[in-house]
């Protein structure tokens, strides 16, 4: 249905435009993304909207909690896409 | 000698609706405070004459429609990245309820309103404004001091000191600043060509302990609020009124 679908390579470079003060370089697939230093409710929030914005997938914030690395994510994003 | 806190020295800020009034009279200011300074305005003529009035160099001036959504991402491309950003562009019309069109409420939201949200979007988008930064509305004492025929302008104000606190709150991580100036009346030209009277405005400056303002009573505030004299502050909502509303 959706055969733009970004890569999981994009998705992580999506993912870092978000961030303000973490190095983009330690971020990978594997990322704990709920325990990055400047993890936080508007950071969250962020991309959420990000991936609404991008993938018109609206994830909820259990969603979130249930997500540990970035790859998980990104699953999770294709599952509800398709 | 270090510089005074006070400084816009080495700061660069936008500020919008700077063809006149408030803007023209703030951008003035900030140039003579040190500040690099970018403007905008629709009237490429007016505008013209302000830049020519700002000191010292390396200023920009950039026309531009913001009641046009496609202007407003234009306008955010080009701008440098940015220690403050003042949103002066402001228009006023004066209907009793009873006749507000969907057009009015629209044009005013559309100027007063949206065009702010979107370029500020559109700036943090483009990480545009720099830490530290500071954003500086300029709202109206009219959001909580009614006057007759002024609804449409006080409601658009009014969002706009709403959304100047959720800003400050989600900015406050990268140290940015948004705060609101909520000036009385300064006689300026947007007044000056709407429906006052001569003899309104007499009655008008009755009402005021310290009569009416001038474009720089105001533009201090601004300075001020961009300053890092004042970095502790954010989500202020701050009245420059000449006692107007002290009663």
């Amino acid at each position: 249905m959706n055969n733009t679908m970004k890569t999981l390579e994009e998705f992580l470079e999506l993912f870092c435009d978000e961030l303000d003060h973490t190095d983009a370089s330690k971020i990978t697939s594997s990322t704990d993304f709920k325990n990055i230093g400047e993890w936080d409710s508007l950071l969250a929030l962020s991309i959420i909207s990000m991936i609404d914005e991008e993938f018109e997938v609206l994830l909820t914030g259990n969603d979130m909690l249930n997500s540990t690395s970035l790859s998980d994510l990104y699953e999770l994003i294709q599952t509800k896409s398709s | 000698m270090n510089e005074s806190p006070f400084s816009l020295k080495n700061k660069t800020v936008f500020i919008t609706g700077a063809s006149s009034g408030l803007g023209a009279g703030a951008a003035i200011e900030c140039s003579k405070a040190g500040a690099k300074l970018v403007i905008s305005g629709r009237s490429e003529e007016r505008l013209g004459k302000v830049y020519g009035c700002l000191e010292g160099e390396g200023h920009e001036r950039y026309i531009a429609d913001l009641t046009s959504r496609s202007s407003i991402d234009d306008l955010a491309d080009l701008l440098p990245p940015l220690d403050g950003l003042v949103l002066c562009a402001g228009i006023t019309k004066t209907i009793p309820v009873k006749f507000i069109s969907d057009e009015a409420v629209d044009e005013i939201f559309r100027t007063n309103t949206f065009s702010s949200m979107q370029l500020i979007k559109k700036l943090l988008k483009q990480k545009k404004l720099k830490r530290g930064g500071s954003i500086v509305f300029i709202s109206s004492i009219s959001t909580s001091y009614a006057d007759k025929g002024n609804s449409i302008y006080a409601a658009s104000k009014g969002a706009i000191n709403s959304f100047s606190r959720v800003l400050a709150l989600e900015m406050a991580t990268k140290n940015i600043t948004s705060n609101c100036i909520q000036p009385g009346f300064v006689p300026t030209s947007m007044l000056e060509k709407g429906s006052i009277t001569e003899d309104q405005l007499e009655a008008e400056k009755k009402k005021y302990p310290l009569g009416f303002g001038d474009v720089t009573d105001i533009a201090y505030g601004v300075i001020y609020l961009l300053s890092d004299a004042s970095k502790w502050i954010t989500g202020s909502i701050f009245t420059i009124d000449g006692g107007v509303t002290l009663r």
